[in-house]
């Protein structure tokens, strides 16, 4: 227990000697962390409250474009300017100055409105209220687009937005005409409403309660626990650094000549670096609390989760120190342990979801994702931050961290032996 | 009492051995010098004996102990002074020696008292609090040699311990090993300073490709050499003259 001390002691020592070190084990992540709230939360508020400037080029002037225009400005999201011409929108927004151009055909109500029609006289036709069939053989309406213009360099996601919205806003046209079709056929005049043309289905999104209080979450739920636990894992760097030091410096060949056991050396590392990564995330805390209100961003709420959130740190912290004791153990140089290291953490990082949500990776990447440890500690902080979980529900993702400290630790313990056996 | 027995090591990738056939016995309370130009294998053999390497073939005990059988207290038993400082040098004089200490067992008052006395024989007590990085080559091999013998060993391996140091460093590190000695401490001991190891140790060995050419009391080797006035011209005389460059 002495020895176990002792080494800790000299490792709490050691790193406070090194204010480079310290930089980096303490500064860097609050760094990450306020900037990367900061993109992400002006980049929501972007979407939100300010307008996107697109081009729009109508070229039907009839009822339909009149409604899209409608649909656009009223959604607050977009500025819409006016382009003369399909070619010109095109040229601008291939060359980045606007992100969108759409671009309304010919005619297009007018084809609408036919098309509606002939269906509309068709079904009235089948139950004997109209004098005349029209045949199928009779003028066929050609089919329209709405043609859509995308900066190469637009986000899928906002292309994606964009056309659901589009698609959206064309149906209630196409339900609307319809509706009016039936109308005038029926011989109703059409400011008295016999249809209500009102979305019948809507949808609530039911978020998680606590003590009968929404959880809503926002940009700092989201991302401290992320970028914590990313700080946390870069812990690998500094420790597998400390450890290849001691062997270049002679340190590590007069420690296996002392009565004292691996596992001790290692204690006394995971004893401080553990410490290290539970001060880090501290101090994280710290900043959604009170320094992100006062910079603009959301609060990081942390009510009655304090308890969990250090429990999921700690083991994560535990998970950390076993991959980076594991890297120092094999790693010859630092050149070796510190880019891949710093490399493999990024690696851990994106197939934990730290960057893109697991869920809409591929397969293969998905199935990869269950074995990072960065994946069952984001989900260990999402279950206490974000869905209001208990210590039993987070017990398999802190089970699966402790087990890769322990696996990682005794991969190191024989590997040493079997490299130092004399 | 050192024994060893047809002691080999070859390296792995190495044309030959560093160490061969090599039988040796170390009575106790000698100061044993082992000298050899570069790559004469003096290194390997002190890493053999102080559990850092593991020998090809061969066998070797200490006080009737072996590393198979009982690492520990073969631990317990020995010192190592690497040639390397093997030390922090962010840490002060008096935590490295606090820490290694500790890695023997020792620790509170009768540590500090121990490594409070070490100090002042080697002339280092104004210092014990200083960073090592601060520390000239003389001091640093000082701290290094208190590393290895504060928890009194009885067999103390040097490799050597006098290497880059200056004259006044070189003579207090050798009048404490002699005091070591003389309270009971067997020492084996490297170096190339051949004056001072004819006139340090109680018997050498000199050791070329692995093997020991001779071996015997510094004043014996030196009489039973034709024209040899000292240790030096009976070591040119039996290694060659011709530089020993290897990588």
């Amino acid at each position: 227990m002495h020895k176990l001390l002792a080494s800790a002691y000299k490792e709490v020592v050691l790193l406070s000697r090194d204010i480079g070190g310290i930089a980096i084990l303490f500064i860097m992540p609050l760094v990450l962390v306020i900037t990367i709230t900061l993109i992400q939360d002006s980049s929501f508020k972007t979407i939100n409250n300010t307008q996107i400037p697109i081009l729009i080029v109508d070229n039907d002037r009839g009822s339909v474009s009149e409604s899209i225009f409608e649909g656009l400005t009223s959604s607050n999201t977009f500025e819409i300017i006016k382009s003369a011409s399909e070619e010109e929108a095109k040229g601008a927004v291939f060359k980045g100055d606007y992100q969108l151009a759409i671009v309304i055909p010919k005619t297009l109500s007018d084809a609408l409105q036919k098309k509606v029609d002939r269906n509309v006289e068709g079904i009235l036709a089948q139950f004997g209220l109209e004098d005349e069939v029209p045949s199928a053989s009779a003028e066929r309406t050609t089919q329209k687009e709405i043609r859509l213009y995308f900066d190469p360099a637009t986000q899928i996601t906002f292309k994606s937005s964009v056309k659901n919205g589009i698609d959206k806003m064309i149906s209630q046209i196409e339900t609307q005409s319809i509706y009016k079709a039936f109308q005038q056929q029926i011989g109703e005049e059409e400011d008295t409403a016999i249809f209500e043309t009102d979305s019948f289905i809507s949808f609530k999104e039911i978020v998680p309660t606590k003590d009968d209080q929404d959880i809503l979450p926002n940009s700092a739920q989201h991302n401290v626990p992320a970028w914590a636990l990313f700080a946390i894992f870069f812990i690998i760097v500094p420790l597998s650094i400390n450890m290849v030091k001691e062997k270049t410096q002679g340190t590590f060949v007069r420690l296996r000549t002392n009565p004292v056991n691996y596992v001790t050396v290692l204690g006394g590392k995971t004893i401080v670096y553990v410490g290290v990564c539970l001060i880090q995330f501290t101090f994280m805390l710290l900043v959604g609390v009170y320094l992100f209100p006062s910079i603009g961003l959301p609060k990081l709420d942390i009510s009655g989760r304090l308890p969990l959130l250090f429990v999921v740190a700690a083991f994560a912290g535990l998970a950390a120190v076993g991959l980076g004791l594991l890297l120092g153990t094999v790693a010859k140089t630092q050149e070796q342990s510190a880019p891949f290291g710093a490399t493999f953490v990024v690696i851990l990082a994106a197939l934990g979801g730290v960057w893109v949500p697991v869920f809409i990776m591929p397969k293969f990447m998905q199935l990869l994702s269950n074995l990072s440890p960065m994946n069952w500690g984001l989900n260990g902080f999402y279950d206490v931050f974000l869905r209001n979980a208990s210590f039993w529900e987070i017990l398999p993702e802190i089970s699966l961290l402790l087990l890769f400290f322990i696996i990682t630790t005794i991969i190191s313990i024989v590997y040493n032996e079997r490299k130092n056996a004399v | 009492m050192i024994e060893i027995h047809q002691l080999s090591k070859k390296y792995k990738g190495a044309e030959g051995f560093s160490v061969e056939n090599l039988d040796l016995r170390v009575e106790d309370q000698e100061i044993f010098g082992l000298l050899g130009p570069n790559g004469a294998g003096k290194t390997t053999l002190i890493s053999i004996l102080s559990s850092l390497l593991r020998p090809t073939s061969g066998s070797f005990s200490i006080n009737g102990l072996t590393f198979q059988e009982n690492k520990n207290e073969l631990k317990q038993l020995i010192g190592i002074v690497p040639q390397e400082y093997a030390l922090y040098p962010t840490l002060t004089a008096f935590e490295n020696l606090s820490y290694f200490g500790s890695m023997y067992g020792l620790q509170g008052n009768a540590l500090r008292s121990l490594i409070g006395e070490h100090l002042e024989i080697l002339g280092l007590t104004r210092f014990a609090n200083k960073r090592l990085s601060t520390f000239s080559g003389g001091m640093k091999r000082r701290v290094n040699l208190i590393a290895s013998i504060l928890h009194s060993p009885k067999i103390l391996f040097l490799d050597e311990p006098t290497v880059g140091v200056d004259v006044q460093s070189k003579n207090v590190i050798i009048d404490h090993l002699k005091q070591l000695n003389k309270e009971g401490a067997t020492i084996i001991y490297t170096s190339h300073h051949l004056n001072e190891a004819e006139n340090f140790c109680s018997r050498v060995a000199i050791i070329d490709k692995g093997k020991i050419i001779t071996k015997g009391v510094p004043a014996d080797l030196v009489s039973a050499q034709e024209n040899a006035y000292n240790l030096e011209d009976v070591f040119l005389t039996i290694t060659g003259k011709a530089l020993r460059d290897h990588a």
